[in-house]
């Protein structure tokens, strides 16, 4: 256990005295060409992120009750039939949950690509 | 106090001669010499230049691997500038060195004209034991050289 600790502590204050002497020693200087985005030496064709529909946050988190849901879904059907009856019914609390807020996404129109 | 500050520069040399990232401009054939060299084959790794890098930010060694036309001398000139500091530069075949079979209007005669350069390897291409001499070269003259560093006087 020492010598772990002894090698956790050596090699982290290593690290850690790297990046300062990084910091300490390294040129910093700036100029117009080098503050640009690099686009492999071209020049930049956009100047900024463009905006995009706001639809596209909406789909990831529709995609999240699902991926809940799938991932609480296959270790339970792996034990399913030690849980029993038991089992069934917090999962079956689980998914009603889930059923409110997917009743509120469909309600809210969140499936309705073009509106 | 001479003590002190030849062997700052010299410590600083060796850390840096040691730790080349490189970013590799590969415009033509002598590529293939390049990767040869850089991969398992030759192993540049083994001299303390493993590191590829694909932006200048990361990057103190420059490779310009092959024919420079004059439609590319501007993009060059972008990616050395957008390198950080300190930097080296490799003109790594005859077309980067001086134009080679390209003696024509198209063609950049030489890097040099474009970006400073520390090492030339003639060959064309150059074999990866070329490569790698020159990369031995350039760490004799990092070793040598007059350290860059951010609390540096300037001018005196």
């Amino acid at each position: 256990m020492t010598e772990v600790l002894v090698v956790f502590a050596l090699f982290g204050a290593l690290g850690a005295a790297l990046v300062f002497l990084n910091a300490l020693l390294g040129p910093r200087r700036h100029s117009p060409v080098k503050d640009t985005p690099f686009e492999c030496g071209s020049p930049p064709l956009e100047r900024e992120i463009k905006p995009f529909p706001v639809k596209f946050y909406l789909v990831a988190f529709l995609f999240l009750v699902f991926d809940i849901e799938i991932v609480f879904f296959f270790p339970w059907a792996v034990v399913f039939r030690e849980l029993g009856p038991a089992g069934l019914a917090v999962m079956g609390a689980f998914v009603f949950v889930l059923a409110v807020g997917f009743a509120y996404a469909w309600k809210k129109g969140a499936f309705q690509w073009d509106s | 106090m001479g003590f002190l500050t030849t062997t700052f520069n010299s410590l600083l040399g060796w850390a840096r001669k040691y730790s080349l990232f490189h970013y590799p401009f590969v415009t033509a054939c002598c590529g293939m010499e390049y990767m040869s060299a850089a991969c398992a084959h030759f192993d540049i790794d083994r001299f303390g230049a493993g590191w590829t890098r694909f932006s200048p930010r990361q990057a103190d060694m420059l490779l310009v691997v092959g024919t420079i036309t004059q439609k590319q001398a501007p993009v060059l000139r972008t990616v050395y500038e957008q390198m950080t500091e300190p930097k080296w530069v490799m003109a790594i075949g005859a077309c980067a060195v001086s134009g080679g079979i390209y003696d024509n209007y198209a063609v950049v005669q030489g890097v040099e004209a474009v970006i400073p350069v520390d090492v030339f390897i003639p060959g064309c291409p150059p074999r990866p034991e070329t490569i790698l001499d020159a990369l031995l070269k350039l760490q004799d003259k990092i070793q040598k050289q007059d350290q860059d560093w951010r609390w540096k006087r300037r001018g005196s």
